[in-house]
């Protein structure tokens, strides 16, 4: 009796013992670069099949009614940056802020938020999808990116436009983001300056923030400063395309 | 019914040996595309449980329609919280927005590398085991595609080789005889004989439901949380009612799956493990024999 009590406790350590043992094992399969590299894999898997399915200037992100507008719309991520050069910003109502356009262009562009919102705009009811699973439908307006990058004239090289922007997210890293010059010239692609019909709050990314409808919420950058058009991504940050691809290792390519 | 494929590795000697005679006849019963796929598709709903876990753990609530943030009503909501009156940490789990049922240790609030955390599946159950969104993420979308590569070339293989037709789909015969099936199923009796060497009706129809049904499911709720194929295919919002319904279904369909998981594991436990491990491991199942046949 008590042998086999012994055994059947045995059992179970070995049980519980070999459970742990494939817990660790995932975990050590986790943090190997090389198992990492494969499972990346899919990753270009999908943005090659993604740009497959969407046609270049087609395949609209789904747009919603005023009745769908959510009746707060949720922030997240950093929701007033605490630099100094954006605290007068703020001061001054955003009258001093420049949009800068740059890199590989023919013809480099400052804007002020007036310019911005002296060109056409385009106002859009989206679902904004965050990488954490929630999502939250607001009214975007502002300027198609492409209009600005038609009126700066991108260079052939370049394939990439950086958004820098003026959120510390820690260590002094100032936000940034990209995305390809298919998303870039997208008609819903925008540089927004009001939700809900009011002017951007400062939760929300103001003076200016992207809105890159079929892609998720990392991507939208906020408090864009300065959009730079370059050939490729090596050099931005540590070389993955954004903050939270350099920071987390989230993709690059976030259309799901 | 035809038989399936004859044995074709099975030397005469073989097929004369007492021992298997005594035993039962030995039939090449899983042919190696089966096998292969069977197995891929285990390990890759393995994977895509618990990386998805992972994922649901970043935002640990489900909601109905096309978005949903913590200020909408929930489907499911595994939170951690405190006791008013004690202070006591807890964990729970609220289901359509009805009362807490406590769940501490499990879903909410559980150890965590030897401290207690708040985390709504425990790290037992996800992949990595500690809260890692972009690692779940990865983790996922790899074996998702190995899983739709995988279910793509056996649906091509099953109807090339007529697989599908031949084992799968139910026969008249078999189909007039459901009663009778689900009762053998009610009273644990498995066939023998002739009837054991093909799948029996009720369970063609629980492998066609899970194929052709729940995994395509899987994946077109999986899809439908994409913002990208959101544009590229807007159907799928509006078949599955946004994008937050999808996300719901998608974890009702997971649990689906593992439900049919443990009736499976049931069944091949029932109809004896071994032969049954067997069969899908190198494709040879022992028949049972015919009860109150002599054999020789």
């Amino acid at each position: 009796m008590i042998e086999s009590l012994f055994t059947r406790r045995n059992a179970l350590l070995a049980g519980v013992g070999a459970g742990g043992l494939l817990l660790s094992g995932c975990d050590q399969l986790n943090d190997s670069p090389s198992v990492q590299r494969v499972l990346n894999a899919a990753a270009g898997l999908t943005y090659a099949s993604q740009r497959l399915i969407l046609p270049a200037n087609g395949a609209l992100a789904p747009e919603f009614k005023p009745a769908d507008i959510a009746s707060v719309f949720r922030v997240n991520g950093s929701n007033q940056p605490g630099t100094d050069a954006y605290k007068r910003l703020m001061d001054d109502n955003f009258a001093s802020y420049r949009l800068i356009i740059e890199g590989l262009v023919a013809h480099p562009l400052s804007l002020s938020l007036a310019d911005l919102q002296r060109l056409p705009a385009r106002t859009q009811i989206t679902r904004h999808d965050c990488v954490e699973g929630w999502s939250c439908i607001g009214q975007w307006t502002g300027v198609q990116l492409g209009l600005l990058l038609k009126a700066a004239g991108v260079l052939p090289a370049a394939r990439f436009a950086v958004f820098r922007c003026a959120d510390d997210n820690g260590g002094g890293n100032l936000y940034y983001e990209s995305i390809d010059l298919t998303d870039a010239v997208h008609p819903q692609t925008i540089l927004a300056y009001a939700l809900n019909g009011q002017p951007l709050p400062v939760a929300n990314g103001a003076p200016l923030r992207l809105r890159v409808e079929r892609q998720l919420g990392y991507k939208q950058a906020k408090y864009v400063m300065r959009v730079q058009l370059v050939d490729k991504l090596a050099g931005i940050g540590q070389g993955q395309g954004g903050y939270w691809e350099d920071v987390a290792g989230y993709a690059w390519y976030a259309g799901i | 019914m035809a038989a399936l494929d004859p044995p074709q590795g099975l030397s005469p000697a073989a097929r004369r040996s007492p021992k298997i005679k005594a035993k039962g006849e030995k039939i090449y019963r899983h042919r190696l595309v089966v096998r292969l796929c069977h197995w891929i598709n285990a390990w890759c709903l393995l994977v895509l449980l618990m990386s998805g876990l992972q994922i649901f753990n970043a935002h640990s609530e489900l909601y109905w329609g096309k978005q949903g943030t913590e200020i909408n009503p929930t489907v499911i909501a595994i939170h951690a919280g405190r006791v008013r009156a004690t202070g006591a940490r807890v964990g729970f789990v609220k289901v359509l927005g009805g009362k807490p049922i406590l769940t501490t240790g499990f879903l909410g609030l559980s150890t965590s590398h030897g401290h207690l955390a708040n985390r709504a599946w425990p790290n037992w159950m996800t992949l990595p085991s500690g809260q890692d969104l972009s690692s779940g993420r990865r983790w996922h979308f790899f074996f998702a595609w190995l899983f739709v590569l995988n279910g793509l070339a056996y649906v091509a293989w099953s109807l090339f080789s007529k697989h599908l037709g031949r084992d799968l789909i139910p026969t008249l015969a078999q189909l007039r005889q459901i009663g009778r099936s689900i009762i053998d199923h009610i009273l644990l009796k498995h066939p023998t004989g002739e009837e054991a060497k093909s799948y029996n009706v009720l369970q063609r129809l629980a492998y066609l439901a899970v194929m052709f049904g729940l995994l395509p499911l899987m994946v077109l709720t999986g899809m439908t949380m994409s913002p990208g194929l959101d544009a590229g295919v807007p159907g799928l919002l509006w078949v599955f009612g946004g994008r937050q319904s999808a996300r719901t279904l998608h974890f009702i369909f997971a649990w689906s799956i593992v439900l049919f998981f443990i009736v499976h594991m049931v069944e091949m436990v029932l109809a004896g493990p071994i032969n049954e491990v067997r069969s899908i491991l190198t494709g040879w199942f022992v028949v049972p024999p015919d009860k109150g046949h002599k054999h020789d």
